[in-house]
């Protein structure tokens, strides 16, 4: 059994979310989460506000007031009635909400790093993926939900797939840099979805935003309104789980990692590159496009300009906090989406400028980047930290 | 006689290694020490202590009788301790002169260089220790050897009198050995002391004065050369009994696994590196391809493996063409390959062990169901390979970069006997490796050999081809000079055709450079 059990943790080890057990795995980001707190508390008293009730503002703007918790139990627990609980929980459902388009996005570009391959391009994807995703919503009528839901979430996967792989062709036929083609393919999006939102897309009224989707469209909610934590969640749980299973249980994932790993060997194993190049910047597109998907689908209802806000931007970082694991990246986009959340409260309440998120989220990216400042602070004895490939240099 | 240099309790620890555990060597003035140990003996850490590019832990270093501290070479050179280092350090676009006046380039009239000095000087301790460099001469039209003097000439330019040699054979022909044995006193006639750090035992049996042998970061012990054998020497380095000769029977060939017609090849800078070559290798024998490194080896291999495209001619396997496909269909051939570069090309270091086991048969059942990998039949056939192989690693699950040199290579070897083949490709399989090692792989590939497979050996190591080869070819700039009968050769008969020079008066051939002269 004990031996059983070893054989397990180190099987996590080779998967490279870190080296050693799942604790020290761990220790690197926790403790970079930690310090990044701590500076950005000087940051916050720098701006001349007071840490302790930032911090807390910070708190129950993510997780949810405690006092609000006890009185909503109370009054469920005596009278039956939910509106007490549900406005407690509020808080708590919005960070999910919120790290659900974060978990898409930051798979997709965990995926182009462990091929290898840098997909900045998520964002333009995230965005033509929502666009393809509010077209089938709003223009197909008439369509019983369990055909309709599942149609606008496959366009939105096929319109982000559409946008990865043509930079992954690119790089596969003519040898272009994925990080060239992939932020000309952002610009493109961004202009093309003007043009669509000002024109074809465009619904009755001044704004440049498409019309609603059709309810028959809607990732369902599991709680009534303002509440808008929905299915998006749980499918971004499971599509975590899928692309875990695809990169380390399936032949065509060991492809993709050996690629990512050492092209030279995976050539010489019999691996064809050029066509790992391809599949994985397609399936990259796809996951950024199930991003854009979820948004529309199971929270805005609708788009418009500027509807990415940097979600795929962000999800680089989440792929470097996460060591482009599937369950790493789930627990950063969990942590970004309660910081993200929470930092809304904290600029009401505590008048923290929500910056300061940015500033703490910068942070904790640095800290993971160059682990030895942790390692130096925290004076940790050589924790072995594996090396995980990202990317490679020009022209390779 | 006087110690010019003593190192004396010299202690390195690394996270997790103790490089060098106490060492005391000493250097005799105008002596050649050799020092001897297998991969990770600890003799560069040693080395890059006195070069001042570690800090020992303890331990103290004497030159002439003082105790100094070196903080970098620069402190090394200033004590007279100069180091040529086995991969060469120089830019390939620029003349002698420059490359050695590099770093310390003297100046004339406050602003301009002043070549003509460094190239005078150059020529006078050319002359002095019989090298024949020409000043002006571009290091890329260069030879090897000619190459290596110039290294030894930026150390004398510097005044050194302690002379570190790194390996400095493993780059050169036979010939271009005994021209540096040649320099090598000439520099202890006049007044040098040498450290010369090899693993290769007859050489050491040859040139040296003491030898010290390392082995696991500590001195096993000293010895001279006249009380010593290989045997001996193999023995400390490896601390148990090594079988130096590979024992085999006569080949008993077959029809032929592999036929090469009018091949050409070029590299991935487009120059034409294999040069019109035919050659076939049958079941049951090994041939041998010797040449010094860089005369189209490589190339021709991958043209073989199918990861560099033919530019003309024909490959045959069992008779049929292959000269098209792509690697994965000559790999399903039945084509075995222990490639040159193995950390390059043979393994993904920051895999596991299991995971390099099936690098190239992973699609394939029993390893897989359709897409899904079956992780225990995986880590089954990992555990009776490394069982079988005797792959020293403390798990299967272990990546491989951790492994040392001689356990990484057993790995690509254990991966690809553990399929069926008719044909095994060898490129250098035994670079870098420790006795032991060695001594395994060879036994390995005659074991293959004996089972009927083919065998392709290209190595710059003659003795390595001498030893197991049945025949063996003579590659020079992308041609064969010769293909001969294992048993009717001698090692300087090959050393002139890897040099270019047909003995028997047939001319070289052209390739617009005129082969070195090594008479």
């Amino acid at each position: 059994m004990t031996e059983k059990d070893s054989t397990k943790t180190k099987t996590k080890s080779s998967e490279g979310i870190g080296g050693g057990t799942l604790r020290e795995a761990l220790r690197v980001p926790a403790l970079a989460v930690l310090t990044g707190l701590l500076i950005g508390a000087i940051a916050i008293v720098a701006s001349g506000s007071n840490v302790f009730e930032a911090y807390y503002a910070l708190f129950v703007g993510s997780f949810g007031d405690p006092v609000r918790f006890y009185n909503g139990f109370q009054q469920f627990f005596s009278t039956g009635e939910t509106s007490g609980l549900l406005r407690a929980i509020y808080p708590f459902t919005e960070s999910l909400v919120t790290a659900t388009p974060y978990i898409f996005a930051g798979l997709s570009v965990a995926l182009g790093f462990r091929c290898g391959l840098f997909n900045i391009g998520a964002e333009g994807q995230f965005f033509i993926g929502a666009l393809t995703s509010a077209f089938v919503g709003y223009s197909i009528t008439g369509l019983p939900a369990f055909i309709h839901l599942p149609l606008a979430i496959l366009a939105g996967m096929a319109g982000g797939a559409l946008w990865g792989t043509i930079p992954g062709y690119l790089k596969a036929r003519f040898g272009a840099h994925e990080v060239v083609n992939t932020i000309m393919m952002n610009w493109i999006a961004f202009r093309l979805s003007d043009w669509l939102l000002n024109g074809p897309m465009k619904a009755s009224g001044f704004r440049p935003v498409t019309p609603n989707i059709e309810h028959t469209a809607e990732l369902p909610r599991f709680f009534p309104d303002p509440l808008r934590l929905n299915w998006g969640f749980i499918l971004a749980l499971v599509v975590a789980y899928i692309v875990y299973w695809f990169l380390f249980k399936t032949t065509l994932g060991f492809e993709i990692r050996s690629v990512g790993a050492n092209p030279d060997a995976a050539r010489y194993a019999g691996m064809n590159i050029i066509r790992n190049f391809v599949m994985v910047m397609a399936l990259a597109g796809g996951l950024a496009g199930l991003a854009g998907a979820s948004q529309v689908l199971g929270v805005d209802h609708w788009v418009g300009q500027g509807f990415s806000a940097g979600y795929g931007f962000d999800a680089i970082a989440l792929a470097l906090l996460g060591k482009s694991h599937p369950a790493g990246v789930v627990l950063a986009a969990l942590l970004f989406g309660f910081l993200r959340s929470g930092a809304t409260r904290m600029q009401s309440i505590a008048g923290v400028p929500i910056d300061i998120i940015s500033i703490i989220q910068g942070l904790v990216i640095v800290f993971i980047a160059a682990p030895d400042i942790i390692r130096w602070l925290y004076r940790l004895k050589n924790i072995k930290v594996e090396e995980t490939v990202l990317t490679r240099g020009w022209g390779s | 006689m006087t110690n010019v240099l003593e190192l004396r309790g010299i202690t390195k620890r690394f996270p997790g290694v103790l490089a060098n555990d106490h060492i005391d060597i000493s250097l005799r003035e105008g002596k050649i020490l050799a020092l001897l140990g297998e991969n990770g003996a600890g003799k560069s850490t040693l080395m890059n202590i006195l070069y001042g590019l570690y800090k020992p832990d303890e331990g103290k270093i004497i030159v002439r009788g003082e105790e100094v501290d070196i903080h970098g070479p620069n402190d090394a050179i200033a004590r007279g301790i100069g180091m040529v280092h086995q991969h060469f350090m120089l830019v390939p676009v620029m003349t002698v002169t420059e490359n050695v006046m590099l770093g310390v380039e003297p100046v004339k009239n406050g602003l301009f260089l002043d070549k003509a000095k460094v190239a005078a000087r150059i020529r006078e301790i050319s002359d002095q220790y019989g090298l024949e460099v020409d000043p002006d001469a571009y290091i890329k039209d260069l030879p090897v050897g000619i190459q290596q003097r110039v290294e030894i000439i930026k150390v004398l330019y510097r005044s050194a009198d302690i002379l570190i040699l790194d390996e400095p054979t493993a780059v050169l022909t036979p010939q271009e050995v005994e021209g540096l044995f040649k320099i090598i006193r000439s520099l202890i006639e006049k007044g040098k002391s040498i450290i010369f750090i090899t693993h290769k035992l007859k050489e050491v049996l040859k040139i040296a004065d003491d030898i010290t042998v390392l082995r696991l970061g500590k001195v096993v012990g000293s010895i001279s050369p006249q009380d010593a054998t290989p045997e001996i020497l193999a023995s400390m380095m490896v601390g148990r009994e090594v079988n130096l000769v590979v024992t085999k029977q006569p080949a008993q060939p077959k029809e032929a696994v592999l036929e090469v017609k009018d091949l050409y090849v070029r590299d991935e800078r487009q120059n034409l590196t294999v040069n019109g070559i035919s050659f076939d290798v049958r079941k049951g024998e090994v041939l041998g391809i010797a040449g010094v490194q860089g005369n189209g080896q490589t190339e021709l291999v991958y043209a073989l493996t199918g990861l560099l495209p033919i530019e003309s001619g024909e490959i045959h396997l069992l008779g049929e063409p292959v000269h098209r496909n792509t690697p994965r269909n000559i790999l399903e051939r039945g084509v075995a390959h222990i490639p040159e570069d193995r950390q390059r090309h043979g393994l993904i270091l920051s895999f596991p062990v299991h995971d390099n086991l099936v690098l190239c048969t992973y699609y394939k059942p029993p390893f897989a169901k359709g897409i899904n990998l079956q992780e225990k039949v995986i880590y089954e056939n990992a555990e009776a390979l490394v069982k079988q192989f005797d792959v020293r690693t403390p798990s299967i699950f272990v990546n491989v970069g951790g492994l040392s040199g001689g356990n990484q290579q057993k790995v690509i070897v254990a991966r690809e006997f553990s399929r069926p083949i008719q044909l095994l490709i060898a490129s250098q399989p035994t670079r870098g490796l420790d006795v032991g090692s060695i001594e395994y792989i060879h036994s390995q590939i005659i074991q293959k050999r004996d089972e009927g497979t083919g065998v392709l050996l290209v190595s710059s190591e003659l003795d390595e081809i001498l030893a197991l080869s049945d025949r063996i070819a003579v590659m020079y700039k992308g041609h064969i000079m010769d293909i001969l009968d294992a048993n009717k050769v001698n090692k300087e008969y090959l050393g002139l055709l890897m040099a270019g020079v047909h003995p028997e008066g047939a001319p070289a051939p052209a390739e617009g450079t005129v082969p070195e002269k090594v008479f």
